[in-house]
């Protein structure tokens, strides 16, 4: 029984919309993330001075501190666009695909 | 009733505690026994008197293998997003890396965001995929198309030799920390927490396990909350009050706002980042969490919900670094002989605890102590459980049985199996004392980067993937793994006591996780039988299961 709708689902054009939407949002999200951090490290590795000056003038807090905090609560924001946007459209789009193909 | 229950422990523990047995000094090199702290221990037989309630009325509906392995699959998105927290984040969140910015800073700070990065790629590229492909263990969906009993059993090895070393390292710490925080000596403290895993997992399964990670991913988010609030209380609310404290009392000064020398050389941290971060992808018991709930909504959701806590708690830690530099640092008690800046009081991994001590008096330091061994338990019992299902559910069933064995027959295996992990749990913990376990968690996390991440994410992603590409390149992954980490200083020098290293770096990750995905594709590439073919093929139907759970496991099903 799976084996016939899962040929089904497959020649619904709408299931390439939505594999193909989502897989690249998915992966644009995780190019972001993954950018943001190693873009991060190598900053660390090669030019620490810049993390090191003070977030004002005369100020002990350091540009590191957001910039890292930065990381941890952008990437987390992100993750929430990605479910929410998983969960509304592309479940709504998933259900109809699946509904077609019984 | 608990007051009553705890109130009568107590006195045991009390009458315990003037035996000879219990008062005998323990030799345990740099970890000096502390006095016995009735604060803590009560705080915690509470803890303890509440997870074994919770496990009796979980045994109660642990009826199936379903139950067993994936609580019926009835755990909410939000639920799990908490019990996931309570998984991940083990002692050596709280305690290692708030002692790390105590001592090194920012580097400190760096080193706590690689441990998160992790989850963003997880939410994108994994949660709904082993929702939609998975049922009990991770090995479910390496053998979806592939051979079922070569992958199976290869899977286990897997999964059973990151929980082996992550196991270790967690009952080390765990004795140590008793030891230091409760008072009692290491072997009891290895003896207790083994069997209490042994307890949640073999009668409760995954229902009680879900249950202890949720408390106490609760009771940690709490303490660290209120400890911050009042951290925060002595600098007027200001982060920069604080560093300007912190910033005068540390010995290197203004450098702790910056990066240091630690992860200066870029191929180590880009090494150690590729170990944590996908590794955390490929730890065995993370990845069963996602096999609790009903669907891949529910999955997208509680990882959400996991990463938001978990960041939020590592954000937390690093300011508790901080505030500690500013108030532990500079008070003579919390250093031997009131010698600052020498030896702390209880070793390096005590920085929070004196922190608690200084702004909540004894019963902070209690409250804190208990949630630092709830912690052990919920991840250990996590841990247990994965070992039993990889046991069980891939070797007996998937292996021995060939997939014939009924499900009575499977939980008896399971929960022998349980047995088993906690005997060799104890005794790995009383064998490794005193040994320096770093290294362990170094390989926990390459062997899960190197060997179950590749596998896991082409066999989900890509077409091409064939069992003898995944064998070839998984068993690769796992050799260079351990090799290189056998060859790295933390074992060749500091273990083995040569003089240099012949493999530069502590962490092998860049170099055995390439290695494993290059071997994987090329081997894959170079198999041309007739069964790669209809892997290739097998493929199509496994990718719309994957985008749109049609035909996933129905783990409510009874």
């Amino acid at each position: 029984m799976s084996q016939e709708m899962y040929r089904k689902i497959r020649s619904n054009p709408k299931f390439a919309v939505l594999a193909s939407d989502r897989s690249r949002f998915a992966w644009g999200l995780t190019a972001i993330v993954l950018a943001a951090y190693y873009a991060f490290m190598m900053v660390v590795a090669f030019a620490p001075d810049l993390l090191r000056s003070p977030l004002w003038p005369g100020a002990t807090l350091s540009v590191g501190v957001p910039f890292g905090a930065a990381i941890i609560v952008g990437s987390w924001l992100l993750t929430g666009l990605y479910v929410r946007r998983a969960n509304r459209t592309y479940e709504t789009l998933n259900e109809e695909i699946i509904k077609e193909a019984r | 009733m608990w007051t009553n229950l705890a109130r009568g422990a107590l006195v045991l523990l009390a009458t315990l505690a003037t035996t000879p047995a219990f008062c005998a000094p323990a030799a345990t090199g740099p970890v000096e026994q502390q006095p016995l702290n009735i604060i803590a221990i009560a705080m915690f037989v509470v803890f303890v008197a509440a997870t074994l309630g919770i496990t009796y009325w979980a045994a109660r509906r642990t009826r199936s293998a379903a139950d067993f392995y994936a609580a019926g699959g009835a755990i909410s998105g939000t639920q799990n997003g908490f019990a996931i927290a309570g998984d991940y984040m083990s002692a050596a969140t709280l305690l290692g890396l708030s002692s790390l910015v105590f001592s090194k800073g920012f580097d400190g700070f760096i080193y706590t965001i690689g441990f998160f990065v992790g989850w963003p790629i997880i939410t994108f590229l994994m949660a709904e995929r082993l929702r939609n492909l998975g049922k009990y263990t991770f090995a479910d969906i390496a053998a979806y198309r592939l051979e079922k009993t070569p992958m199976r059993t290869f899977a286990a090895i897997g999964s059973l030799t990151v929980v082996c070393f992550y196991l270790i390292v967690q009952m080390v710490g765990a004795g140590q920390l008793i030891q230091l925080l409760f008072g009692l000596p290491y072997n009891y403290a290895v003896v207790l927490v083994g069997l209490l895993m042994m307890v949640y997992v073999m009668f409760g399964g995954m229902i009680a396990t879900t249950w202890v990670q949720i408390i106490k991913a609760c009771l940690m988010l709490g303490g660290g909350t209120i400890l911050l609030l009042l951290a925060l209380a002595q600098f007027g609310f200001s982060l920069e009050t604080m560093a300007q404290k912190a910033v005068a009392v540390h010995k290197d000064g203004i450098k702790i706002m910056g990066p240091g020398t630690m992860l200066s050389d870029p191929v180590t941290a880009v090494s150690l980042s590729l170990g944590i971060v996908f590794g955390s992808a490929g730890l065995p018991h993370i990845m069963m969490r996602f096999f609790t709930v009903p669907n891949a909504r529910e999955a997208r959701k509680s990882v959400f919900v996991a990463t938001g806590l978990i960041g939020y708690f590592f954000l937390v830690v690093c300011v508790l670094g901080l505030a500690a530099i500013s108030i532990v640092a500079a008070d003579p008690q919390y250093w031997v002989d009131g010698k600052i800046g020498e030896k702390i009081v209880g070793g390096g991994n005590m920085p929070v605890m004196h922190l608690a001590k200084a702004l909540g008096g004894d019963v902070l330091l209690g409250f804190l102590s208990a949630v630092a061994f709830a912690t052990i338990l919920a991840v250990v019992a996590g841990l247990a459980l994965a070992g039993a299902s990889a046991i069980a559910h891939d070797l007996y069933v998937g292996v021995i049985a060939q997939g014939s064995a009924n499900e009575k027959t499977e939980m008896t295996v399971s929960r022998v199996a349980t047995v088993g992990m906690g005997i060799a749990a104890i005794v790995l913990g009383i064998a490794f004392k005193d040994q320096n376990v770093a290294f362990l968690v170094a390989l926990a996390f390459g062997v899960a980067a190197s060997v179950n991440f590749p596998v896991l994410i082409l066999s989900m992603y890509w077409k091409g993937l064939t069992t003898s590409g995944a064998l070839a390149g998984g068993l690769t992954g796992l050799v260079a793994a351990v090799t290189l980490v056998v060859l790295s200083p933390a074992v060749w020098v500091k273990i083995l006591g040569n003089a240099t290293a012949i493999f530069p770096y502590d962490h092998p990750a860049l170099f055995s996780m390439t290695l494993a995905f290059l071997v994987t594709v090329i081997a894959s590439k170079l198999d041309v039988s007739a069964r790669s073919k209809s892997e290739h093929e097998a493929f199509a139907d496994q990718y719309v299961r994957a985008q749109t759970g049609v035909g996933a496991a129905d783990a409510a099903a009874h």
